[in-house]
């Protein structure tokens, strides 16, 4: 199998994981909620003529297979219904708040995945010497950290004993936001030229980004760890060494290679673990996106905005497993050849 | 000569029908005791068990419990702690180990009363997901086909949306409660749990111990409960003490925005969210209940760690 086809075959292969995704989100919205008009026209406090307004509009008192068709035909048009805490359609909000989440993801990211392959090399290399056991430990410390509890001790040490980074936002109180081209502060002061911004937001950006990477730093170490060891006792690896190749050229042409493929598949997973912490790690840093709208709709009864950004992040989470799945078939040709 | 009691006789027919899976397990205790961190992690959760039964009497403060109704008409306990208002705030002391928060309660004796919660959340979560899991994916592995597909696709869709978020739009729906927490944190994991049965259904279902019951016409339940899940516990073992602190953060995560337990009961999550206010002057009242949550997290992925390096052949190196 080509690789465009292996592509295509995925990509068909999104449609009906989306289509269940929107099952769930409608089981969850209109079926599970004791009384569902009356959740969507905004909690225990609604009146009673917005909820007949709102049966009305979502066809609520048609039966539940009519209401799922109306419900697709919504969401295939990117409307999730309106906001009540903004008061707007809910695509608007995400739309705007999008940009945030994406710029702290990037950088969480561009934090755990090299500091993670490079620690777990080191420790693979080192086994069981010193430098091994302290990666190791920080690693089990990584993942089994409340990353809420994370961002508030990391604000309390660097925002308030030590007072070297700010404590919450994405740019200093008195410095307005670049002129938005793509909503991501980094790269719209970049393009402006804008160095203050840019500065600031950087600056901003670290230990946001460092409480919600942390997690997904200490999984690929891991993973690189022990894919290396693994891959370090193979038959190749011996016949390396027996040819005199140089140690180094032994670790990072030969096994880091293939010891990496499982790294990647991680990483694809771990995205999902980072939306889940941005909506935690937005809400303690003040932090402008998606994750914090949704943190606020759900204590807000804005029902619309919490099942809209559940669709979405399960349609960005599929999207980044595809393009992971790709990324393994261009790296490793026997996923592609074993039928896909 | 004496007579051999009949117990005895018992015992020594036990032990020597089980010779070889006493031998492997005793071996599993030496590799076991023999790694630092796996033991660190048994004891850090013996530890949560003795805080979590013994609460009523390491506890210096006590909370009453009483039956409200709720928005619904339903009614429900909930915890009530004495307020002391002359206390509140104080740091640490011989007094209040962890230091009293803004209603001037005992914080080392809600942190306390605090594991009794995480536990059962713990528990219940994972033993519901794990039954649910091996029934469904037992049923899926062994018989195959459109049964197995349909199942299969299923948990495709589920393990679709990162657990968080979808726990936290099932919580919006159903309201919030602890109880609400744990009812969407078992549609959530179960999925995974069917996938992981499957998979050593499938990997069972060939070897031969099971054709050769299969050829002596045992039934579809004898197989599956006679031979298929007693050889599929290892991987599920560890799965299991892996997800017991998974499910601990991903529950004081939803509790800590709000979705749990009414302000003022002895929750972790929601602990650290009422400090959060407190933080820069009364750095103790989110500090204790968090390390909690981390030793207990910790505790259970050290073990799991070690059970998985005892039990999987393949790493005992």
């Amino acid at each position: 199998m080509k690789t465009w086809e292996f592509i295509v075959r995925r990509l068909l292969l999104l449609i009906p994981v989306i289509l269940g995704v929107t099952i769930i989100t409608f089981t969850v919205s209109h079926v599970i909620p004791a009384d569902p008009a009356r959740a969507f026209a905004g909690g225990p406090k609604a009146q009673p003529e917005v909820i007949e307004r709102i049966t009305k509009e979502l066809h609520l008192d048609e039966p539940i297979w009519i209401q799922y068709f109306y419900y697709l035909n919504d969401i295939i048009h990117f409307n999730f219904g309106k906001s009540y805490l903004e008061s707007r359609p809910v695509s608007d909000s995400l739309a705007q708040y999008f940009p945030a989440t994406l710029e702290l993801t990037i950088f969480a990211m561009v934090i755990a995945i090299p500091l993670g392959i490079v620690g777990g090399i080191i420790s693979a290399i080192r086994r069981n010497k010193l430098s091994d056991h302290i990666t190791r430990i920080i690693a089990i410390i990584g993942y089994s950290l409340p990353i809420f509890w994370l961002a508030l001790m990391l604000q309390y040490v660097f925002a308030y004993q030590i007072p070297i980074l700010p404590l919450e936002g994405r740019l200093a109180i008195a410095m307005n936001a670049p002129s938005t081209i793509t909503g991501l502060y980094v790269m719209d002061s970049i393009l402006t030229g804008n160095l203050t911004t840019l500065g600031s937001s950087l600056y901003h950006l670290i230990l946001p980004s460092f409480t919600l990477g942390f997690a997904t730093l200490a999984l690929i170490l891991r993973m690189t760890r022990s894919s290396m060891l693994e891959v370090m006792g193979m038959d190749y690896i011996r016949t390396g060494r027996a040819k005199g190749l140089s140690e180094r050229t032994i670790i990072y042409k030969h096994a880091l290679r293939n010891a990496l493929i499982p790294t990647i598949t991680v990483t694809g997973l771990a995205f999902g673990g980072l939306l889940g912490g941005a909506v935690l790690t937005e809400t303690i840093f003040n932090w402008p996106g998606m994750g914090r709208f949704a943190a606020e709709a759900v204590l807000g009864f804005d029902f619309n905005a919490v099942m809209g950004f559940t669709i979405l992040v399960a349609i960005i989470y599929v999207v980044a497993n595809l393009i992971v799945d790709v990324l393994y078939a261009v790296i490793d040709p026997r996923v592609r050849l074993g039928g896909g | 000569m004496d007579k051999i009691p009949p117990q005895v006789k018992l015992i020594d027919n036990f032990l020597k029908k089980h010779e070889s899976k006493i031998k492997d397990l005793r071996f599993m205790g030496h590799l076991f005791r023999k790694s630092l961190l796996s033991m660190i992690g048994l004891i850090l959760i013996l530890i949560l068990i003795i805080v979590a039964l013994f609460a009523p009497f390491l506890a210096s403060q006590h909370p009453a419990y009483v039956r409200v109704s709720t928005d619904q008409g339903t009614t429900v306990t909930e915890e009530r702690w004495d307020i002391h208002f002359d206390q509140k705030l104080l740091p640490p002391s011989a007094e209040h180990f962890f230091g009293t928060d803004d209603y001037g309660r005992d914080i080392f004796s809600m942190v306390i009363y605090g594991s009794q919660t995480s536990f059962r959340i713990c528990i219940i979560v994972v033993a519901v997901s794990t039954l649910l899991g091996i029934i469904l994916g037992g049923i899926a592995g062994y018989f195959g086909g459109i049964i197995d597909e349909i199942l299969m696709r299923i948990t495709d869709i589920f393990l679709a949306v990162p657990y968080l978020i979808l726990a936290m739009a099932v919580t919006a729906a159903l309201g919030r409660s602890i109880d609400n927490i744990m009812q969407a944190l078992i549609i959530v994991w179960w999925p995974a749990y069917a996938r992981l049965m499957r998979g050593q259904v499938l990997a069972v279902r060939e070897q031969q111990f099971v054709e050769a019951a299969r050829s002596v016409g045992a039934s579809n339940s004898r197989i599956l409960f006679r031979h298929i899940f007693p050889n599929s516990y290892a991987p599920l073992l560890v799965q299991i003490t892996l997800d017991l602190g998974a499910v601990l953060l991903v529950a004081a995560g939803l509790s800590f925005l709000g979705l749990g337990a009414s302000p003022g009961t002895a929750e972790w999550g929601l602990m650290i969210s009422s400090g959060r206010i407190h933080m820069f002057h009364a750095w103790w009242y989110v500090t204790f209940p968090g390390l909690a949550i981390l030793l207990v997290v910790l505790g259970f992925n050290l073990l799991g760690d070690g059970l998985r390096d005892v039990t999987d052949p393949k790493l005992r190196r």
